[in-house]
């Protein structure tokens, strides 16, 4: 089932960022990419210069992948500049080789962040979101509680909203757009995902005040309004959802007679 | 030989799970604390059952290869999740519901587990909604559906075209509720290398951590298996690049079963492929046929045409043409081996001849491109991004691709591989789909298990374990397998042959594709059980992984799994061979009827074929579990 190769060829200077480990320096380091045909995915490309690497004796270049198809969040590069790319509103996987011309230097960086520390090459940990969502990311709903699904009907204008946050895909690109590296987006689409539905209402105020000063432990900078996360976002989420997060902070923080308690305990299985 | 025994419980099939509930071991709320359970894997099967369990009380360990539980295989599942809720009022219910799925497998399933899958399905759509998950809903309010192949009533609920997605991230949810509690314990890039036997028990895993190299020791009372299916033994198929068959194949050759794993699913609607670089094969959603139809020019001069230009008395739209009841619903099985059939005959389309359309143009003529858009914009937005060719101007191409594996671990009505303690859930285990899955029914199925039967059935085999009886991680056992996982990691340093991995996984994958794809004869498989070893010899001499053990190293996690892919592969054919039957997603060319359909065999292959492994070099031998069909009657699967 392998195609006749009928589309031009082109070739492409890649200048990668090489770096052993996470304390290791890194650099830029450039590789010829030649023959390459324009319906490939970059990550194809990637595969392909990994090959050759490894044919040379060198060790390929180490890049976050799974699903090759903008949905899981693994893929995680910053090409020229840009958090996925020179796409809109896609992840480094859905970019083809067709968006380039011939004889383009191409730059392809790890994400950016103090947040999310290099592990190698491409690679980053980005661990610090699992640890937001684990701070009341979450309905508390203990299996087979559950009342029928259609006891509660929902507006399809909440329930779609409530989608449009939903959508995000955990990637990181937010905080990789944005200067002071601000993970506002990714908090806030959560916040507001669950904060739409009426399930959601019960933690509302825990849930916002537990995520946000999470978010504030890890390191993430403070949101200056640059709406560069929604820009670079592979979903679109829009930066609004920001603004929402913003005032169930507020009232959350008026209502609150307790303090948000830490990642550790928030959410307790009780 | 291994001991089959299913465990299905006497009585009514309707009543059967019920009273097993009801006479199951339980393990009294303070002991629950005093277990410690591994879960491998966090999509939906493995997330669902790590959060729940850990809910009860247990002491819950969770390991997955990925980066974060978010980013399972299961995310990507697009079209939907059935649910017998009859919502629709359209006549469904939990006995069609079983009815279909047993019928869409072709009879190769177990009646009981099948109406078990049907049964907690009603809970499944209760307990995510509770979640939050933001499935798609009416203007009333109410959850909306959808209808899906091999089914003639709607009861799919779906989130847009992300369903896995939120479905699974309220499972990560519930499982990071957990993690924050400290009540499950997460280890993310940690690979499970070995299976740990004690006393013929699982009691533990081998793993290594992906970043640091380290290899680590876990005991546990009992080991859970949720790590997926192993489609990707055929390298392109619509599988996440990492899916893997590892855990589950190290676990057989500990003695599990592998059961069917011939029965692999091939879906009809994925995009074509390109060129020789293709890492992957994309799915478009089987929604899509619910409004798009699927045909071929009729003669094969017209077939380099541009289609728009073909008229349509000079276009086979031949799904309709053959089954008009079901028409372009028709199961993915069926649909595949006909788009098979028209490409053969030499009416492919596109540049490879390996393709047909999926045309929108009545739909858009119906709905207008806004109500097309508003239904499935985001796969035409897919289609464009990888063909740069737009659905709503011309026809789409499609052509069939693995997508799923019916066969996996075999397990009994309580989940338990053969191996006592080992549990498998979701698309690792091979228990409700029988020899195809209709569509929207895998996510069932995965969160079936883990939410609703594991915390029940694992009591069972817990309550005969002392608490705290569990062995240590230090003990001979441990040891031996720790030793075996650096053996085999040096191994595939040392040999510094001359070709990278990705090769012996391109070249496996096409010695499957044409030995034992879509349709499978005696000389195909005879072939490809002949080029399976030599390839396998080959890589053992000749393959080259570069870096080191102790550092992150995405070349040396590979070989692994493309190891355990050259053992596997040769497995699936010898079961394809033995099978000399047709049934579902196994096509065997020699047993058709004259139209093309698929001829079982009820008198000699009516069992579940499981075999064990015997050690290295040794034929693995075919135990056979029968398949007793109590309350329906299998008859010839027609969707004319
Ligand atoms: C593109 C696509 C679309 C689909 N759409 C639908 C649909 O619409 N409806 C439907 O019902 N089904 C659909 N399916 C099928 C369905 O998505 C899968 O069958 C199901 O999600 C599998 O879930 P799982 O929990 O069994 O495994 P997975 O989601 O594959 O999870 C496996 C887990 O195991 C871990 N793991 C694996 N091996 C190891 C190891 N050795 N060590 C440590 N961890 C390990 C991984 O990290 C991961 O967490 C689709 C499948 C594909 C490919
Ligand atoms: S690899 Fe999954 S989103 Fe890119």
């Amino acid at each position: 089932m392998v195609a006749e190769n009928t589309t031009k060829n082109l070739s492409i200077t890649l200048r990668v960022w090489r770096q052993a480990g996470p304390k290791a320096p890194g650099r830029f380091v450039d590789y010829q990419s030649k023959d390459l045909n324009p319906n490939m995915s970059f990550l194809e490309m990637l595969d392909v210069v990994n090959d050759e690497l490894t044919l040379k004796g060198e060790e390929p270049i180490a890049f976050a992948h799974d699903c090759r198809e903008g949905i899981c969040g693994t893929c995680s590069c910053t090409i020229n500049g840009k958090p996925h790319g020179p796409g809109h509103g896609v992840a480094t996987c859905q970019v083809y080789l067709r968006a380039f011309r011939d004889g383009d230097v191409v730059t392809v960086e790890p994400f950016r962040a103090a947040a999310f520390p290099i592990v190698k090459d491409l690679i980053t940990d980005r661990s610090a979101f699992d640890k937001i969502q684990q701070a009341g990311g979450f309905i508390t709903a203990r299996t087979g509680s559950a009342p029928d699904a259609n006891a509660l009907p929902v507006p399809k204008g909440d329930a779609d909203r409530a989608m449009d946050a939903a959508a995000c895909i955990g990637c990181g690109a937010c905080v990789a757009a944005c200067k002071n590296a601000s993970a506002m987006l990714f908090v806030a689409a959560k916040v507001s995902h669950l904060g739409l539905l009426p399930q959601g209402q019960a933690e509302r105020d825990r849930r916002v005040l537990a995520m946000v000063s999470t978010m504030d432990a890890m390191g993430f900078g403070n949101c200056t309004n640059q709406y560069e996360c929604s820009a670079a976002c592979p979903k679109l989420i829009s930066h609004d959802f920001i603004a929402r997060m913003n005032a169930d902070y507020l009232k959350a923080s008026w209502r609150s007679v307790f303090k948000p308690e830490p990642a550790s305990s928030a959410g307790g299985a009780g | 030989m291994a001991t089959l025994d299913s465990k299905i419980p006497p009585g009514p099939l309707a009543d059967k799970w019920r009273n097993h509930k009801a006479n199951i071991k339980l393990v009294n709320p303070a002991n629950k604390r005093k277990y410690e359970v591994i879960v491998v894997g966090a999509g939906l099967a493995g997330s669902s059952a790590a959060a729940t369990l850990a809910d009860l009380g247990y002491r819950v360990k969770n390991f997955v290869f990925h980066d974060s539980p978010r980013r399972a295989h299961s995310i990507a599942a697009q079209g939907g999740i059935n649910a017998a809720k009859n919502y629709q009022n359209d006549g469904d219910s939990v006995y069609r519901l079983f009815y279909d799925t047993l019928k869409g497998g072709d009879y190769r399933s177990r009646e009981a587990n099948v109406h078990r899958l049907a049964e907690v399905s009603i809970n499944i759509i209760d307990q995510c909604v509770a979640q939050g998950v933001p499935f798609a809903r009416e203007y009333g309010g109410l959850l909306a559906n959808r209808s899906f192949g091999g089914a003639q009533v709607s009861r799919t609920f779906y989130a847009r075209g992300q369903t896995g997605q939120q479905l699974l991230l309220g499972a990560y949810s519930a499982l990071s509720r957990m993690i924050g509690a400290g009540a499950v314990e997460m280890h993310t890039q940690s690979e499970m290398l070995d299976l740990v036997i004690v006393g013929g028990q699982a009691k533990g895993i081998v793993v290594r951590d992906l970043v640091t190299g380290a290899i680590e020791r876990h005991a546990a009372d009992a080991v859970v298996l949720a790590t997926g299916g192993y489609g990707n033994v055929f390298n392109l198929s619509t599988y996440a690049r990492g899916s893997n068959a590892t855990a589950i194949w190290r676990a057989y050759k500990h003695g599990a079963c592998f059961a069917n794993p011939c029965y692999t699913q091939i879906h009809p609607t994925c995009i074509p492929v390109s060129g020789d670089y293709q890492s992957k094969l994309t799915l478009m959603s089987e929604s899509l046929r619910n409004d798009g139809r699927i045909w071929v020019p009729k003669k094969k001069e017209d077939c380099a045409k541009d289609p728009n230009s073909i008229p349509e008395a000079d276009r086979d739209y031949y799904l309709e043409r053959i089954y008009p009841s079901f028409g372009n619903l028709a199961p993915r099985d069926v649909a595949s081996r006909a788009a098979k059939r028209v490409c053969d005959e030499g009416r492919g389309v596109g540049p490879t001849g390996l393709g047909v359309y999926l045309d929108f143009s009545d739909a858009i003529k119906r709905l207008g491109e806004n109500g097309v858009r508003e239904r499935y914009g985001n796969l035409f937005d897919i289609y464009h991004e990888i063909t740069a060719e737009s659905g709503y101007r011309t026809p789409m191409r499609i052509y069939p691709a693995v997508h799923y594996t019916m066969g996996g671990l075999w397990v009994d009505y309580n989940l338990m591989s053969n191996v006592p303690g080992l549990f498998v859930l979701g698309e690792a285990n091979f228990s409700d789909h029988g020899a195809n899955r209709l569509g929207a029914s895998a996510l069932m199925q995965g969160l079936a298990d883990g939410y609703f039967v594991i915390p029940y059935t694992i009591g069972d085999y817990l309550a005969t374990q002392k608490p705290g009886s569990r062995p240590n991680a230090d003990g001979a056992e441990f040891k031996a397998a720790e030793e075996n996982v650096r053996a085999m990691t040096k191994r595939f340093l040392d040999i510094k042959g001359r070709e990278p991995v990705s090769h012996f996984h391109k070249r496996l994958g096409k010695i499957m594709w044409e030995g034992c794809g879509m349709a499978r004869t005696k000389a195909t498989l005879e072939k490809a059980l002949r080029e399976i070893p030599a390839l396998r010899e080959e890589f053992w001499q000749n393959v080259l992984v570069p870096g080191s053990a102790d550092t992150l190293n995405q070349s040396l996690e590979q070989a692994g799994r493309v190891a355990d892919f050259l053992e596997l592969g040769e497995l699936l054919c010898l079961d394809a061979l033995t099978r000399e039957e047709s049934c579902g997603g196994h096509f065997r060319e020699e047993h058709q009827y004259p139209d093309g359909e698929c001829k079982r065999d009820d008198e000699k292959f009516n069992h579940v074929a499981a075999w064990e492994y015997q050690g290295k070099d040794k034929a693995p031998l075919r135990n056979a579990e029968p398949l007793n069909y109590e309350f329906v009657k299998p008859s010839v699967r027609s969707y004319k």
